[in-house]
């Protein structure tokens, strides 16, 4: 049986402090509460899925988590190995080692994309004490990892997201990602309008970086991104609080009843 | 001689060595330059734009050109890998040693005014200030008083070499003027490039440069035009664009205006004839105090043209930039398609923009728009790259520049890309920090 929300032991049963600890969090967006009092534990090593209905606050936690202005935390606390979450900037929570793949990547016309991954990576580098790559290299590592999420390298010359496709700009999400190699990756909606082959790129992207030192919390409305990413946990999202955790098996029961299955819990 | 007012300014225009020839069209000029009146706080089309720099020293004496031996930084007037005919002005005049002429080709004309034959003598009376009207621009009246010496680029079959003219301004010994006045004619079917490159040798100048360029293009002939205004810090500049289109000419512009102390560009298009397209990509940059004014008037006089006109600025520090796009559409235009855009980016909060986009319309079948805005950084952006790690105040050059460079990688020619990125960059170069990841 998984750990329930706000347990403390992950599932392989070591009693070592998660990754990532949110407890009773509280957020209002403009005035109005989204989430209401929502707790989880991510430890190492886990792919955690959270699903739930439209307006249930599943956008809202990945952006919180990530630091973006105007999210604003009334109450509860985010610690992240050890750190607490709600005292950096967005920037020191990505050196941290915290990556939001956006449901809605933002266009950058004007910067290419080469110069936006290596001022990225860069800075992720540095932060960890590692030298920046030389341009060659990195240009060479580019190429290659454009090459593993299926996206032509002339993307890399392109103004960022500029005029990309949907699946264009969640591939190259998946591609930041490969070469970013955060410690928690939040999906959001990635799987979201992609067709077939452009899922199994974010899914093989996912399974081939996942270790036992990183983690995934993956936000979806469909179970269907979870027959090629497995999870160890599935949340219900309903109202800004999580409902309903269990194993794999609970996609597929939402699947098949819908949430209004879970109605009492949503009330 | 005292400072800087009209009959000093004539007096200057009788030391004027032009041509005889020319003499005519410089007294038109001299009795409009002193009939126009001298544009205060109240006129409207200097209502941002003080003139008081021009009077603070006397600028009544013409410029010496480079002497020899000067040793003058090819970075100043080379534009790398261009291939291209090139004329080098230093202080307005010709620097022969700097020019880089090869055959003209396809039997095309590039020519000054005082060694143009009898042939180029009557185009140019034909042609000079029929859109360069001395009457309706004070400045514009000057530049006709000074005129000595011009260019005359005549184009009867394509040309396929950009035509480099390079005005390089250097510190004199006192103040100065100098002027410049170009004349372009492409003939009917034609394709040419022209690039109008300004520049300094460095950031303490003395000089004011007065510049006027006409040009005309007969139907569906098609010109690349680029006006640079790279002048450093303390240069002073007013100047003017002329442009006429037939049927079915094709004007497509760009314009970079770094600032300084007074730089005051007015560019002004007319669709003559029916179909014709201009296009104009518009840039200017302007920080410390410096101060620039654009002034662009689009006049849609026959049916079926198009205007598209993008202009973006930054402005830093307690810099002032002025822009004003009028889109004019006459009578009997019908289905003339323009739009106008210019957004402006304050980067700090003592810096002014004034835009005002003015839109005529006296047709009813025409689809126009036009829209101005002055903003900061945008949030979505920002976070976009600070959530991938970068540091915020990188993040935000990093957005400055690309907002910029949106319209530099529209340039057709790859070597003034390579030419004007790294000038963006170095814009915004005070920390070499937040520069190293843009190109």
């Amino acid at each position: 049986m998984p750990a329930p929300p706000g347990g403390t032991c992950n599932h392989l049963g070591k009693s070592q402090a998660n990754m990532l600890s949110i407890k009773d969090l509280h957020v209002q967006v403009e005035g109005k509460d989204i989430l209401n009092g929502l707790s989880l534990e991510v430890g190492a090593g886990e792919v955690h899925a959270i699903m739930g209905p439209n307006g249930s606050g599943k956008s809202t936690l990945g952006y919180v988590l990530s630091g973006r202005p105007g999210y604003e935390v009334v109450s509860g606390s985010a610690t992240f190995e050890g750190k607490d979450l709600f005292a950096l900037d967005a920037e020191e929570r990505a050196r941290a080692g915290i990556f939001l793949a956006f449901q809605y990547p933002v266009e950058i016309p004007g910067v290419s994309n080469m110069e936006f991954l290596k001022a990225s990576v860069d800075a992720i580098r540095e932060s960890r004490g590692l030298s920046a790559y030389d341009a060659v290299s990195f240009m060479k590592k580019a190429r290659q990892t454009c090459q593993d999420v299926n996206l032509a390298a002339e993307f890399l010359k392109r103004g960022v997201n500029e005029g990309f496709s949907g699946g264009e700009k969640k591939r190259n999400e998946i591609l930041q990602m490969l070469l970013l190699e955060p410690r928690l990756s939040i999906l959001d909606e990635t799987d979201s309008g992609l067709d077939i082959d452009a899922l199994q790129v974010v899914a093989t992207g996912v399974n081939a970086s996942r270790n036992v030192d990183n983690a995934f919390i993956l936000v979806t409305h469909y179970q269907r991104l979870l027959n090629y990413i497995v999870p160890d946990f599935v949340h219900v999202l309903a109202n800004g609080r999580i409902v309903r955790s269990g194993g794999k098996e609970l996609a597929l029961e939402l699947e098949s009843k819908g949430y209004a299955w879970l109605e009492g819990e949503l009330a | 001689m005292g400072a800087f007012d009209q009959s000093a300014a004539i007096a200057l225009a009788q030391q004027s060595r032009g041509p005889a020839w020319l003499q005519a069209f410089r007294e038109g000029n001299q009795t409009a330059w002193l009939a126009s009146k001298w544009p205060d706080r109240k006129t409207e089309d200097w209502k941002y734009t003080t003139l008081a720099p021009l009077t603070e020293s006397d600028y009544m004496r013409f410029g010496a050109g480079a002497g020899a031996g000067d040793e003058i930084d090819a970075g100043f007037y080379e534009i790398n890998g261009l291939e291209c005919q090139r004329l080098v002005f230093v202080n307005g005049e010709l620097s022969p040693e700097l020019c880089r002429l090869g055959q003209a080709a396809n039997g095309n004309t590039l020519v000054r005014f005082s060694e143009a034959d009898n042939r180029q003598q009557q185009l140019i009376n034909e042609h000079l200030g029929t859109l360069a009207i001395p009457s309706h621009h004070p400045f514009t009246a000057l530049n006709g008083s000074w005129l000595e010496d011009g260019v005359l680029i005549h184009v009867t079959n394509d040309e396929p070499l950009p035509l480099h003219i390079v005005h390089l301004t250097r510190p004199g010994a006192q103040p100065f003027s100098a002027r410049q006045r170009l004349l372009v004619v492409l003939e009917e079917n034609v394709s040419a490039t022209v690039v109008e490159h300004f520049s300094s040798d460095d950031s303490s100048q003395n000089c004011f440069l007065n510049g006027v360029t006409e040009i005309k293009l007969k139907a569906a002939a098609r010109l690349s035009h680029y006006r640079l205004h790279l002048e450093q810090q303390d240069a002073i500049h007013i100047g003017a664009v002329y442009a006429s289109l037939q049927r079915n000419a094709t004007f497509k512009s760009f314009l970079l205006g770094m600032g300084g102390r007074l730089k005051r560009l007015d560019l002004q298009v007319q669709h003559q004839g029916a179909g014709s397209e201009a296009n104009i990509n518009g840039v200017y940059l302007c920080k410390n105090r410096q101060h620039i004014d654009i002034h662009s008037t689009v006049e849609h006089e026959l049916p079926l043209g198009t205007t598209t006109e993008i202009v973006r600025g930054i402005v830093d520090d307690a810099a002032r930039a002025v822009f004003n796009g009028r889109i004019h559409i006459h009578p009997g235009a019908q289905k003339s398609a323009a739009e106008l855009s210019n957004r402006n980016l304050l980067l700090s909060n003592s810096a002014e923009v004034y835009t005002k986009p003015e839109l005529e319309i006296y047709a009813d079948d025409v689809r126009c728009a036009h829209g101005a805005t002055v903003s900061q950084i945008e949030d979505m952006a920002l976070y976009y790259l600070q959530a991938r790690g970068i540091q915020r105040n990188e993040a935000e050059v990093m957005l400055s520049f690309g907002f910029i460079n949106e319209l530099i990688n529209s340039i057709d020619h790859e070597p003034l890309q390579l030419k004007l990125r790294p000038l963006l960059s170095d814009w915004f170069g005070r920390d070499p920090r937040l520069t190293r990841h843009l190109p």
